[in-house]
């Protein structure tokens, strides 16, 4: 038992040298990136009261809370597993602009269980939310935000998965299911399970054509779906055309935007469903069975804080991006070092070396590990005009 | 068939894996290796970029969901026991079909309160009992069930009834049928977006394969 004391938690990790530099490196260039498309960076708190923190989110986001008690208040706290709905709470309640506002973050939430394989409870989520704004010009912004984001994290090869929830709720709206069978068929959907659908339909007594309709989302999908949602949707209410007919323009705006990108249409694809009141979209890459970032519009979240704004943002998880990175590891800094000795011509040497960036080390007097062992490959010797840099070769 | 992109499906030996061939084979596709000659975990087929891997049954949805196999032939018990989110089920196969049932000692008493229920499929059993409004015991085991009601571990046993003369030979009848089992089709969801165009040729020769229906 105490063997294993150095043991962490399941889906809790920790960053070594070099991959740490490499994150922070790539920390500091996508913050970079987003301050450039105008948003500004909030640091929300780790934790919340837990009533401020649910507010407007779904009951997925409660199981995923880790709790504790304010031992001041007596009341009960959360950390966050989402940073998205505190940036909303930031928006609505804190900065109360009538402006468009967009805002980004990057910061570690928990979650009670792993959502992935070898799945991290402690994901380094980044992000980036635009406020105040409806209609596909902002839908579109956050979607080529997120494909650069994508790139400049060095993920090649992305595809991108496209819907609209307001398609599937208008419907099961039209056939007035109730909550429970919403939910049901929902569920099944998720899983594209066919036959399932096809029981609980008629279960339901769903008449036609809503059956048909409803039926046929879970083969909407692929690159020519949206014409097939055309002709397999035309009964439906206006609501579901006009969702129908926004999918069918941002598809076409994305396109226009990024030609390069492969874009996959799903109608039946309702990621986060209970919070999401739009356009849905993710990232995928070859090699992983799992979407890499995701995002989508959620027009109503502000409403819990009192005031009604429209939303559309992305997320991604900063490890998860690292783990798809194809950008070649730099290897580690060069690195020189300095030899013990009480020398001001050597002190004012490391100092200027230290300015113009390079990484100095000191050697420590009784040290026995040599240059190489310490990562240095050059190291700094006295000569007859001062100190010189030698670099070392490996023997 | 023509294939795009390289393909693994996921196959259990066994049943599965003798009721798939057909199925497979009208999509033209044909193991390299018989399985019960071979020890090979990865088959080759007829096609340079399908591959077949053989792992266990509960195994296959876990290989599927995390993109380790594209595709994979799931019974619908181990996927209700696995969790079936993650993963899209887009058709029954029809193949290696039983039911999920119930069973005891002859004139148990499914009603009394806080039964002890020993099966492999652990959630689902608790599932199948809470909604009935019943609190049981759940006692997991990994075979021979049957045994459990004899020896009183247990009250009742969950689990997969084929013919039902396993149950005969020890006495124990059927109690109630719980669910209708048979094998689905399981397919990654990057899997399935990604290599679309590979995929689903691959689903539809297998749905002609079924008989067009479901």
């Amino acid at each position: 038992m105490h063997d294993n004391r150095w043991l962490l938690p399941e889906g809790i990790e920790e960053i070594l040298p070099p991959q740490a530099a490499r994150l922070e490196g790539l920390r500091r260039e996508l913050l970079d990136l987003f301050r450039g498309w105008g948003y500004e960076l909030i640091l929300p708190p780790f934790i919340e009261f837990l009533d401020s923190l649910l507010t407007g989110s779904g009951k997925d986001l409660e199981l995923q809370t880790f709790k504790l008690t304010d031992q001041g208040s007596g009341r009960l706290m959360g950390v966050r597993a989402d940073i998205t709905p505190q940036a909303a709470r930031i928006d609505a309640h804190q900065l109360k602009r009538e402006a468009p506002t967009r805002l980004c973050y990057l910061g570690t939430v928990l979650r009670t269980r792993t959502d992935g394989f070898g799945g991290s409870r402690a994901p380094l989520q980044i992000g980036a939310e635009l406020f105040g704004h409806y209609g596909l010009e902002s839908d579109c912004e956050i979607i080529c935000l997120m494909m650069e984001t994508l790139c400049l994290a060095g993920v090649a090869d992305v595809h991108l998965d496209l819907g609209h929830v307001g398609i599937y709720r208008g419907l099961a709206r039209q056939a007035g299911l109730d909550d429970r069978q919403e939910r049901a068929l929902f569920e099944a959907l998720q899983r594209k399970a066919l036959p399932e659908i096809r029981d609980l339909l008629a279960e339901f007594a769903v008449p036609e054509p809503l059956r048909g309709m409803l039926g046929s989302l879970a083969e909407l999908n692929g690159p020519d779906a949206l014409q097939r949602a055309g002709q397999l949707l035309a009964e439906a209410d206006a609501p579901v055309r006009e969702a129908l007919e926004y999918l069918q323009r941002i598809a076409a705006l994305v396109h226009e935007r990024l030609p390069e990108i492969p874009v996959h249409y799903d109608l039946a694809e309702l990621r986060a469903y209970h919070y999401q009141t739009g356009v849905v979209f993710a990232a995928f890459v070859p090699g992983s069975g799992q979407e890499i970032a995701r995002g989508g519009r959620y027009d109503h979240i502000g409403e819990c804080f009192g005031r009604p704004r429209c939303a559309t943002g992305f997320s991604a998880d900063l490890l998860t991006l690292m783990r798809h990175s194809g950008h070649m590891d730099n290897g580690p800094d060069r690195r020189i070092l300095a030899p013990a000795a009480e020398d001001a011509g050597l002190r004012a040497m490391v100092a200027e070396l230290r300015r113009q960036g390079h990484v100095v080390v000191f050697e420590l007097p009784g040290q026995t590990a040599d240059a190489l062992a310490m990562g240095c490959t050059a190291r700094l010797v006295a000569a007859a005009s001062g100190w010189r840099v030698d670099e070392l070769v490996p023997t | 068939m023509r294939f795009d992109a390289p393909v693994t499906i996921a196959l259990s030996k066994g049943r599965i894996f003798k009721d798939s061939l057909p199925l497979l084979a009208q999509a033209a596709i044909e193991p390299a290796d018989d399985p019960e000659t071979s020890r090979k975990l990865i088959l080759g087929t007829n096609h340079p970029l399908v591959k077949l891997v053989l792992i266990r049954a509960t195994d296959v949805p876990t290989y599927v969901q995390w993109g380790a196999a594209d595709l994979g032939v799931s019974g619908k018990d181990v996927l209700m026991e696995h969790g079936c989110e993650g993963l899209y089920e887009p058709l029954d196969l029809q193949i290696a079909k039983c039911r999920m049932m119930v069973a005891g000692l002859p004139g148990a008493d499914l009603a009394r309160p806080r039964l002890r229920i020993a099966t492999k499929y652990v959630n689902t059993a608790r599932l199948f009992f809470a909604g009935r409004g019943q609190q049981v015991d759940v006692i997991k085991l990994y075979g021979s069930m049957e045994l459990a009601p004899l020896v009183g571990l247990s009250d009742l046993i969950v689990d997969l009834v084929e013919s039902g003369n396993t149950l005969k030979a020890n006495g124990l009848v059927p109690l109630e049928h719980m669910y209708d089992i048979s094998s689905r089709l399981v397919v990654n969801k990057a899997s399935w977006k990604m290599k679309y165009s590979t995929i689903m040729p691959l689903i539809e020769a297998l749905r002609e394969a079924v008989g067009g229906e479901s």
